[in-house]
């Protein structure tokens, strides 16, 4: 039952991680793949809480936490330098 | 009983990442886009890595550890999407060209990013606002 279900997780949530590169492929502004670097840092720690529950070691849990705190603080850094202008960027 | 409800977060989950990521690709706009992607991919996010702490139920460390991860991605996911949608609109990321109204146009003065609405004293405002 649980196998099952986590091969469709990570079946699903592969998917949804090839969506998010098609975004950051093909987005028109520098904000566009802000926004899916931010989703795919999402999926990564979905991905972790997936591959925690079919290993099993419970360390993976703060993995997952410090890249939450470090998506969060890539996200600022990126807002202010689109904000401040600090380099040239597609409109 | 335990497994059947750890499948049941994780799959729900992993259907809000996926309702995010089409949401992502196929969102006209910036604003839309992170819509979708702060609401449901947080949501997706916050249930699968409940379903890893009731797998693991009954061991403190991984709910704390689990709690954490939930509270930090609900506090903070609405920030990074505010600060980008600022710093989109600010820099004029077009919107969607069947955008019915945009409240914030002529409200901003964007290069000094300050609140243009007076708070009292009109003509000192418009004044500042004709100079810049």
């Amino acid at each position: 039952m649980l196998e099952i279900s986590i091969t469709i997780a990570y079946f699903i949530i592969s998917l949804a991680l090839l969506l998010s590169f098609v975004r950051l492929v093909i987005g028109p502004s520098l904000p566009d793949r802000v926004v899916a670097l931010e989703m795919i840092a999402t999926i990564t720690i979905g991905y972790i809480a997936v591959y925690t529950l079919s290993s099993g070691k419970t360390a993976f849990l703060d993995v997952a936490m410090v890249l939450a705190l470090t998506a969060f603080l890539a996200a600022v850094g990126f807002a202010r330098l689109v904000t401040k202008g600090g380099g040239a960027h597609v409109d | 009983m335990t497994e059947i409800l750890v499948s049941l977060f994780l799959l729900i989950g992993c259907g809000f990442m996926l309702i995010a990521a089409l949401g992502l690709v196929r969102m006209p706009d910036l604003p839309m886009r992170l819509h979708a992607t702060t609401k449901a991919g947080a949501l997706g996010a916050g249930l699968m890595v409940i379903a890893v702490g009731l797998y693991f139920f009954g061991d403190v460390g991984v709910a704390a550890r689990s709690a954490a991860i939930i509270i930090f991605i609900v506090l903070t996911a609405p920030i990074a999407a505010h600060l980008i949608g600022r710093a989109g609109y600010f820099v004029g990321v077009p919107m969607w060209s069947e955008t019915v109204k945009d409240e914030l146009k002529g409200q901003y003065d964007t290069h000094e990013q300050v609140l243009l609405s007076p708070a009292k004293g009109d003509k000192d405002a418009e004044e500042q606002s004709d100079r810049s």
